[in-house]
């Protein structure tokens, strides 16, 4: 469905994205996760045509994105990190704006947007301006934006940044629905919970460059299912391990404080970073 | 007209419905102050080339107020939208051509000047100012409007922050302001300014305007002149608009 080959870009001569790898399977949840810096965004942005890569192809549905940049807008749609919303604009004519820009016919317009206003739960506040909307409403507004059109494809460029717990979750539930009714999505997060409760597949960028690709919980069980963490006073050091009954023995003789927990998906970043410093004597 | 064109018109009517009040008094304030500060002020007993002095500057005035409006309508909202409410993106990424959504803008932009612009004939009408308005002379506020319009959308892409936006309209927009005859007549400046003042879009506009309003011989090259500028400043915003995203 989406093929990213060899895709790099620099800014000022230094590499935000450098060669970068990655197919993504029709109706998956694919997380790009990496640290700020990583190149998630610029990443993000050359996938749904608003910054052009200096070389490499993305190919979504047989179009590449650079030639057919028309045709892939149709097909996809994006919500960005900031609160991108008309500040005098009601809720109702945000979206009326959005089915209009994509020449949706008047009737099927206004369908949508009473259909999209119950599935977010947004139907109270269609005549209020948007910035009067908590951030979680501004955050589903700008979700039922993205797939007003009906896109195949849905961006999300850290959907969930700045929300409360509970709106976070709302946010999860509702993309948990979209990919039941069969959308693929791709979202860049640094929330590693928010990666492996909804990622079918994640990549890890560091640098611009791809870390590792694959299965969260396959991931997580490569590197070690559990971490001892140790504080020394300057520090704290990672050790993995595949099973409790190691980190338990290994931790037991630990004199600085340490806790033993489930390795997490930050544990992964972690451990590869570890191994490549290893590698090159840091 | 196709429908994502009208949706660029939509949005910005749906705003001027909402900020009516607001907008309709920014655009009287200054030149309304202008209109009594030196036309019934200063040049109250004055007469240029045989015509009162506040018929000679009403025209002046709504060069002016259209230049300033539409500059402003495009570019601080479109500066707004682009670094502080990031709904410009939204625009890019919709299945729209980018010379549309410049278009689009722009037009808007335009007709915000132009009403600016009625707002002070209105005025000056009621306050028994006598002057010509034709179909030329609105044709002229709309082109006026249009490469303004287009001059602020440049400069809303180029520009990183709202308080270079501000630079920009002191250092572009205010000379022009009161070096382009809108308050006297260029005769009166030295040959070589003078020739420097003819290069520039608020020259033509106030001299055409003020040609027909006074029903003085109309020089056709002041709608050439102002149809060049729109054609050049609409050619820089669309390649700006392209280049936003490169």
């Amino acid at each position: 469905m989406i093929k990213v080959c060899s895709l790099s870009k620099s800014f000022n001569n230094k590499n935000a994205v450098c060669k970068l790898d990655f197919f993504i399977k029709k109706g998956s949840i694919y997380g790009i996760l990496g640290p700020n810096g990583a190149g998630k965004t610029t990443t993000f942005r050359m996938l749904v045509t608003l910054l052009k890569p200096d070389s490499g192809t993305v190919i979504i549905n047989n179009k590449e994105v650079t030639r057919d940049s028309n045709d892939i807008k149709k097909m996809i749609g994006m919500v960005s990190q900031h609160y991108s919303l008309q500040s005098e604009m009601t809720v109702w004519e945000i979206l009326e704006l959005h089915g209009k820009l994509h020449s949706m016919k008047r009737k099927e317009r206004h369908d949508k947007i009473d259909e999209l206003l119950h599935f977010a739960n947004l139907h109270q506040e269609s005549d209020k301006i948007a910035k009067q909307l908590s951030g979680g409403m501004k955050r589903k507004l700008m979700l039922i934006r993205a797939i007003m059109h009906n896109p195949e494809i849905l961006f999300l460029d850290e959907p969930t940044v700045g929300l409360d717990p509970i709106s976070r979750r709302n946010i999860w539930l509702l993309l948990e629905k979209l990919k039941n009714r069969g959308m693929t999505i791709i979202l860049t997060t640094h929330y590693i919970e928010e990666a492996e409760k909804l990622c079918d597949n994640v990549l890890l960028l560091n640098g611009g460059k791809r870390l590792i690709e694959g299965i969260p919980q396959e991931l997580i069980a490569n590197t070690g299912k559990y971490t001892v963490e140790v504080f020394d006073p300057d520090n704290s050091e990672h050790y993995f391990f595949y099973s409790h009954k190691d980190a338990v023995e290994f931790s037991s003789k630990m004199n600085n404080k340490y806790i033993v927990r489930k390795s997490n998906l930050e544990d992964v970043f972690i451990s590869i970073n570890k191994k490549a410093g290893d590698a090159i004597g840091i | 007209m196709q429908l994502e064109f009208e949706a660029i018109l939509w949005e910005e009517w749906i705003v001027f419905k909402r900020k009516f009040w607001n907008i309709t008094a920014s655009a009287m304030i200054s030149p309304l102050l202008y209109m009594v500060a030196f036309g019934w002020g200063l040049g109250k007993d004055m007469y240029i080339n045989g015509h009162p002095y506040i018929n000679f500057i009403v025209p002046g005035i709504v060069a002016m107020a259209t230049m300033n409006t539409s500059y402003s309508a495009v570019a601080v909202l479109l500066n707004i939208h682009r670094l502080y409410d990031k709904t410009f993106e939204q625009y890019l990424i919709a299945p729209l051509p980018i010379y549309k959504y410049v278009l689009g803008k722009v037009l808007a932009g335009s007709f915000r000047g132009m009403y600016a612009g009625f707002i002070i004939l209105t005025i000056a009408f009621l306050a028994g100012v006598k002057i010509k308005v034709t179909f030329i002379f609105v044709f002229i506020m709309f082109l006026n409007g249009l490469a303004f319009a287009s001059l602020g959308f440049y400069a809303a892409l180029v520009v990183d922050s709202h308080a270079d936006m501000n630079r920009f309209s002191t250092y572009v927009l205010l000379p022009m302001t009161f070096l382009c005859g809108t308050f006297f007549s260029l005769e009166n400046m030295p040959p070589t300014i003078q020739k420097v003042i003819y290069l520039l879009p608020l020259t033509h506009a106030s001299r055409g305007l003020r040609s027909i309003a006074l029903e003085t011989p109309f020089n056709w090259v002041n709608i050439l002149v102002l149809s060049v500028f729109f054609t050049l400043l609409f050619s820089l915003a669309i390649r700006q608009c392209y280049k936003v995203t490169a």
